[in-house]
């Protein structure tokens, strides 16, 4: 089992390096392409987390959202543009809206929970529509981002974004490992699989959930910042229905076992992106849904699975 | 005073627009234990359906202007048998026996393959059929004008109410459906074909959702995207009322119906918020709805 | 003799169902109570009403004198009451080794942590003896739920020993362990208690183990307790011998104090 944590944290310390040399050498499109994915990777790790603990989240996009609102409102309205400064604010956001909705949501399961979670995403997609000084559907841009004093610019400016995403990315990645092997980590898998016995055990099954939500509100909230500095620009689709099914697909897809699974998901979801928009734009919510079906039908344990046998016998 | 019964007369309409959506999602539930995320898009296809056969209808200007209503039901029954059947035989019967939520997921991938299959058939541009909303004229009361039409909503609704209520309750066959919804496997022990059932009420399901955006198109520019806020109310609807309750489904509607034109009235902005509101109250007091099932025993 | 746990009017219906009716019973400290009674008579509902699973319609439920009766499983739990259950509740995808673990982890009173790994050499030395205590290591690396029922049964029975229980309710600890291995398993778990002298009350349809174990009967008939006496009187008594025992008791092994 130690063997197992050492592969994911060293493959994961070799990707950090080397997603860092492809930083430097790709096309910006690329680069872009990859950084992206990146931030929307910490999303579906709040999916994960809490698909880990059986609870489907459609609405994860809420805190995608809020976090690069926050971030962006920061710049806009008050010209806060230091990336560290920002994370904390949208973190601090995405933190204490679940710890108050997570009262609420902490009492429901299964498809009250899935369906709960949509529907404040929708809420608060309705609310920024609706909001006039914050662009409505068109959304706003986000200044540029200054880095502890250090403002640079054009080409600088995205390779310290790069850089500043995938390090980010990476240790949050390490530490969500980590937890996983915890006894924390354990418990969610334990709610999942028999929520009975855990309060049997004297354990506050809604207590954890509450957190497991928190922390998956959080990352989600960090991934809205970086891809909020990223884009330069917000707009209310972050928490709409689909934004949200997206991130359930990738986490479908690639499986709940490792950290690492959804790393490769998200980018071959954003490569599928960026074909199917180009050859055949409205199949692209077609695609996803035959892919997840697919999915569900044959692979219950997402592509992460195929290996899976083989690892074990390592 | 005319705010009062602004409210009331609004929320009505709304209650009844609302309670199509639930009714479907209700029985769907109660029979397979689906909750259905597709119905959303089952709606959006009514409406499209319905814009089509009424534009085609109006189009070749031979035809009787009032028998166009007819074209309502005749898109809703369309989309209920041509959908309904190819997602109950083509992919559900394939997953029953699954747990709730792997059905959940797979009704919303379905969701998203019927929303595009909507924009390949219909495109994406907005589509109008207005005559069966203007045909009827408007009525005054007290110095609220209201289009007729939106009376004609409620009396569908209430048609299809009482038709569902007679069909479990006085019919052989609805007592038939009651005993499957009670209790699948005992039911096939006794040599109900439960197979034939499940498709049966999801055609009907499906009919009624479709139902619901067909009566709507009239009244709206049908677009991509018409069904997602339906599934947002619709949920409430049903968890309020209690999945699997007929007449859940009704006093849920008629809840939402009128919370939703007070806040309408009232403070527009809280609109979604103040359903949601009442949900979680109404959740707080009976987890499982108002009408909801006993509990079975797990240990 | 200081009462540890103490009903009184302990009543509840399902629907038309009567799951427990005007039940008051005494339980001291550090008794071996068997509790008998046909299938549906009440005895797990006795134990979910207890440990708070149920709430009863009317009645009380006192242990150590404080009244428990609206409590959670979860705060049951952190007053020192244990159970097992009559199918077993493990987590099914998890290994023998990593239940055991979590069970300890989850413990009342034990340090959580988001951090330090669940396994590490101190808490898996632990785990290990403790499954090989009740026999079962040799299962420790499978997956629960290709174990055999009898093995799920004891590692279930395991699971709720962590901690220091000062109450257990065992419900049905050997059904689904083998003729031979019955004796052998409730004298591993019967041994652990009374050393560490705490209160037992056991579900059985076993009479043999209920003879041999349990100095008390509680013997259970409609939600009703028809019988409540020490073993040798509560199985002779004539209402029991209709409704639970029948008339006569098969034996397998010689009675204890017989040759």
């Amino acid at each position: 089992m130690n063997t197992s944590k050492d592969n994911t944290l060293r493959t994961l310390s070799i990707g950090l390096i080397l997603v860092l040399i492809f930083g430097f050498v790709a096309t910006d499109w690329l680069r872009f392409l990859v950084q992206m994915s990146l931030a929307t990777f910490l999303v579906v790790l709040g999916v994960m987390l809490q698909m880990r603990a059986g609870l489907v989240s459609f609405g994860q996009g809420l805190f995608y959202c809020l976090g690069a609102y926050v971030a962006g409102m920061a710049g806009y309205f008050w010209g806060i543009t230091d990336v560290f400064l920002l994370l904390l604010a949208g973190t601090a956001a995405c933190l204490l809206l679940s710890v108050v909705l997570g009262f609420l949501l902490v009492r429901y399961r299964g498809i009250f929970y899935a369906n709960f979670s949509l529907a404040l995403s929708m809420i608060l997609y309705g609310l920024l529509v609706k909001a006039e000084i914050l662009g409505s559907t068109d959304g706003f841009n986000v200044p540029h981002s200054t880095f502890l004093g250090f403002a640079p610019e054009g080409e600088t400016l995205k390779i310290t974004i790069f850089v500043l995403t995938s390090v980010i990315v990476y240790l949050v990645a390490v530490v969500l490992h980590r937890y996983l092997s915890s006894t924390y980590g354990y418990m969610g898998d334990a709610i999942r699989q028999n929520e009975l016995r855990v309060e049997y055990l004297g354990a506050s099954v809604r207590s954890l959930i509450h957190k497991v939500y928190v922390i998956a509100a959080a990352i989600s909230g960090i991934g809205g910042v970086l891809t909020a500095i990223s884009v330069g620009h917000v707009d209310p689709d972050l928490a709409y229905w689909t934004t949200s099914g997206e991130f359930v697909f990738v986490a479908l897809l690639s499986g709940t076992a490792n950290v690492i699974a959804p790393i490769v998901g998200t980018f071959l979801l954003e490569l599928l992106r960026t074909y199917a928009f180009e050859y055949a734009p409205y199949t692209w919510q077609m695609i996803l849904g035959v892919t997840m079906l697919l999915v569900i039908l044959f692979l219950p344990g997402g592509i992460w699975s195929i290996g899976a046998e083989r690892r074990t016998e390592n | 005073m005319t705010k009062l019964l602004a409210i009331l007369i609004d929320g009505s309409i709304y209650a009844a627009w609302v309670f199509l959506m639930g009714l479907g999602m209700t029985l769907i539930y109660g029979v397979m234990k689906i909750l259905n995320i597709a119905h959303g898009s089952l709606y959006a296809l009514g409406a499209y359906m319905s814009v089509s056969l009424i534009g085609f209808y109006y189009a070749t200007g031979s035809f009787p202007p009032m028998l166009g209503y007819a074209m309502l039901p005749l898109a809703a029954i369309a989309v209920g048998l041509i959908a309904g059947l190819l997602i109950e035989r083509g992919v559900l019967r394939f997953m029953y026996g699954r747990d709730e939520v792997v059905m959940l997921l797979v009704t919303y991938s379905i969701f998203l393959i019927l929303e595009d299959a909507a924009k390949l058939i219909w495109g994406v541009d907005p589509y109008f059929a207005y005559q069966p909303y203007g045909l009827l004229g408007t009525v005054e009361i007290l110095d609220l004008i209201y289009p007729v039409y939106d009376f004609l909503l409620i009396a569908i609704s209430l048609c299809c109410a009482v038709f569902v209520w007679w069909g479990l309750n006085k019919t052989r066959v609805g007592k038939l459906l009651i005993a499957v919804i009670h209790d699948r496997e005992m039911s096939m022990a006794f040599g109900i074909n439960v197979k034939l059932f499940f498709t049966v009420t999801f055609v009907i399901g499906a009919a009624f959702g479709a139902l619901g955006g067909a009566v709507t198109a009239p009244k709206v520019s049908v677009v991509p995207g018409l069904g997602v806020e339906v599934i947002v109310l619709a949920f409430a609807v049903v968890v309020i009322g209690g999945l699997g309750s007929i007449e859940g489904a009704m006093i849920g509607s008629a809840i939402v119906g009128i919370v939703r034109a007070a806040a309408v009235h009232i403070l527009p902005e809280v609109e979604l918020f103040v359903i949601y509101g009442v949900m979680a109250l109404v959740l707080a007091f009976k987890p499982h709805g108002l009408f909801a099932g006993p509990e079975v025993r797990k240990i | 003799m200081t009462a540890i746990l103490q009903t009184n009017n302990l009543s509840i219906q399902f629907g038309g169902v009567v799951g427990a009716s005007d039940i008051s019973v005494t339980v001291n400290k550090g008794e071996v109570i068997g509790v008998i009674g046909a299938n549906g008579a009440g005895k797990t509902t006795f134990v979910n009403l207890v440990t708070g699973y149920l709430k009863p319609s009317s009645g009380t439920i006192h242990y150590m004198g404080n009244d428990v009766t609206r409590l959670t499983p979860r705060e049951i739990t952190d007053l020192g009451i244990r159970r097992s259950f009559q199918i077993p509740q493990l987590f099914d995808e998890m290994t023998a080794l990593d239940n055991m673990l979590t069970a300890q982890s989850v413990a009342p009173k034990v340090v959580r942590s988001f951090w330090m790994p669940l396994q590490r050499s101190d808490t898996m030395e632990i785990a290990m003896k403790r499954l090989e205590h009740f026999g079962i290591v040799d299962s420790a690396q499978q997956e629960v739920s290709m174990l055999p029922q009898g093995v799920r049964k004891i590692l279930d029975i395991a699971m709720a020993t962590i901690g220091e229980p000062q109450l257990v309710m065992l419900d049905e600890p050997t059904s689904g362990v083998s003729a031979e291995e019955k004796f052998e398993v409730m004298d591993i778990v019967m041994d652990a208690f009374a050393q560490q002298e705490v209160t037992v009350m056991f579900i059985e349809h076993d009479m043999e183990l209920v003879e041999r174990y349990a100095k008390r009967v509680l013997a259970f008939y409609n939600g009703m307790v028809i019988a409540d006496a020490d073993s040798r009187q509560a199985l002779a008594d004539p209402h029991v011998r209709e409704y639970v025992v029948g008339k006569e008791i098969h034996r397998t092994h010689a009675p204890q104090g017989e040759n």
